[in-house]
């Protein structure tokens, strides 16, 4: 890293942006105190996974989608298979509609442990990464590791291992646990709960940078719980919609400097999809223990400082770990794992929400259940068009910083989305460009 | 011994350290897979004595060369191993569990040097050919260790 440049123009360079999954570049052009530029670019292949499922079977769909992310495999699995059931008229046991929301949880606790405490705190506790912030701070570094562990746990006890889990598919689940299974992760579960809510108190120390922004904050909303699997998609701004009306509503366009696509409103463009976004929209359906967490610590709703996502993400673990040991504590295993699927031509689309934001899986289907169209619009596209517009906002600030602590501070600003880039791609080269 | 290969398997070149672990239990041994993810890695070796990891790593050198690295006693080239597609990897495994006394007695790494990571790609012909050495290598070594 380090400035480099004419006499005229000024530009600060960092190879990768460290603590962010993925490969692009982030381009910041100011002139004088106005922003000229701003270009978040990634650099993803084609689609490769909506070319690789054209011609397969449906029923392989959970599978070679839980590949493209070695972070979030169950939104994946979770998205296809809903929207694989939608279009062969399939309805499961209410025991698999319980067990999915579990293992969802479970990735929620491995995914959001692992971006609060070990990407996302170093930022607001003043370390370069988790490993110097570890020398400091062994205690909540500790904390975050058992957190993600027991995530780990639990969705290798329904998913059949950790990395690209394997019991999901069409109609419900190769294999459910016994009760003794889930019984046994009850105990690290209460711890997690706890630790959880400890996470919420830490988080209110940390100082977040004074930084606002109007959002259109985009999530699904169930009628009684905080979503998962299920809901209409809402927004701030009246959007009230069911999943085969998403692509009426958004728009995913091609950018120039991008070849990855950037999802739209068609009708306002750019929103905000996530933690930060579910909280705001579904503070009340989040369980008590996490709301009287956060009156405690002074978060509110609306909240619209991007930095507080990790607030948010706190007190979704804190959800996930509760919502568990109530499906635990209520499970009794369904007669039959799953519900039989008959091949017939059709179309289905679910959306699902990521620990990052919703993910919209849409298939057409042959007769012989051959899949002949596909479409996956990952949380990470639908966010990327407001990263740039949060570093747009953010730039005037950069003005009277060092380089180092411009590229920081853009950094820290992408990780608020904690982006997912390597869907596609590896790692993301940030330039700032000052006349 | 714990072998554990890492890696993407759909991601051309990265899928060395999960070929290798195959090979080797093709050929008899014991061998896990993981995806690379740091915590998860850090899990995989809690309570062993002699871990050996295997991973697509990019130094420079020609595409196929195998390496040996001893982990417990220099830091990790984090450049090398980043093109694992993964934001904490091996190479932060290693050195946050350095950090935190959870380092196993022995650990070492076998990176196997790779030229393409595409989502989509297969790997290239001359890993598979390191692949094979490796996984020769490694089970020669195995081998011994349980004699002992």
């Amino acid at each position: 890293m380090g400035p480099q440049g004419s006499r005229t123009t000024r530009t600060v360079k960092v190879d990768y942006l460290a603590r962010v999954e993925g490969e692009g570049a982030l381009l910041i052009k100011l002139r004088g105190d106005r922003v000229e530029d701003v270009r978040l670019k990634i650099f993803e292949p084609p689609r490769l996974f909506e070319g690789f499922l054209r011609g397969r079977h449906y029923s392989e769909a959970p599978d070679i989608t839980a590949r493209i992310c070695g972070i979030c495999p169950i939104a994946y699995q979770m998205s296809a298979v809903h929207a694989l059931e939608r279009a062969l008229g399939v309805a499961v046991h209410p025991q698999v509609r319980l067990l999915r929301r579990l293992f969802y949880c479970g990735e929620w606790i491995e995914s959001h442990a692992l971006h609060v405490f070990l990407l996302h705190a170093p930022d607001f506790l003043g370390y370069e990464d988790a490993i110097e912030m570890a020398r400091h701070h062994r205690g909540v570094v500790e904390m975050g590791l058992r957190l993600k562990k027991i995530g780990n746990h639990l969705v290798s006890v329904l998913g059949g291992r950790e990395i690209h889990p394997i019991s999901a598919c069409v109609g419900g689940f190769y294999r459910v646990p016994a009760v003794g299974e889930l019984k046994s992760l009850e105990e690290d579960l209460k711890w997690a709960l706890e630790a959880s809510l400890e996470t919420v108190r830490l988080s209110a120390r940390f100082e977040y940078p004074d930084f606002e922004q109007d959002y259109e904050f985009v999530s699904l909303r169930h009628p009684e719980e905080y979503p998962l699997n299920e809901g209409r998609l809402v927004s701030n701004r009246g959007l009230d919609i069911d999943a085969p009306d998403y692509e009426d509503q958004f728009v995913e366009q091609h950018v120039k400097h991008s070849n990855a696509l950037q999802s739209l409103l068609r009708k306002r463009g750019a929103y905000l999809v996530g933690p930060l976004a579910r909280v705001n929209l579904n503070f009340d359906r989040l369980p008590e223990t996490a709301r009287q967490a956060a009156a405690e610590c002074g978060f509110a709703v609306p909240c619209r400082n991007p930095f507080r996502s990790l607030q948010a993400r706190a007190l979704e673990l804190a959800f996930a770990c509760e919502e568990a040991l109530r499906i635990i504590a209520a499970y009794e295993p369904p007669a039959e794992p799953r519900v039989e699927a008959t091949p017939r031509a059709g179309r289905g689309c679910a959306i699902t929400e990521a620990p990052r934001g919703i993910l919209y899986h849409r298939y057409e289907l042959a007769e012989d259940g051959t899949i002949l169209a596909a479409r996956i619009v990952p949380p990470t596209s639908q966010n990327q068009r407001r990263m740039e517009e949060d570093l747009r906002a953010l730039a005037p600030r950069l003005l009277e910083q060092t380089p180092e602590r411009m590229t920081w501070l853009c950094e820290q600003a992408i990780r608020n989305y904690d982006p997912c880039i390597s869907c596609a791609t590896h790692f993301l080269k940030v330039r700032l460009e000052r006349d | 011994m714990l072998v554990i290969g890492c890696g993407h398997p759909d991601c051309g070149d990265d899928a060395a350290g999960l070929l290798t672990a195959r090979r080797l239990r093709e050929m008899g041994f014991q061998a896990a897979e993981a995806g690379g993810e740091a915590t998860s890695l850090m899990a995989a070796w809690e309570g062993r004595e002699d871990v050996l990891l295997v991973d697509a790593v990019l130094t420079g050198a020609p595409a196929g060369t195998i390496h040996f690295w001893d982990a417990r006693s220099a830091p990790v080239a984090r450049e090398a191993l980043r093109c694992s597609t993964h934001g904490l990897g091996v190479a932060e495994a290693v050195e946050l569990a350095r950090v935190l006394g959870r380092l196993p007695a022995r650990l070492r790494i076998c990176g196997i040097e790779g030229r393409r990571f595409r989502p989509g790609e297969s790997a290239s012909p001359e890993v598979l050919a390191a692949v094979e050495k490796a996984a020769r290598l490694i089970g020669e070594e195995m081998t011994c260790t349980n004699r002992e």
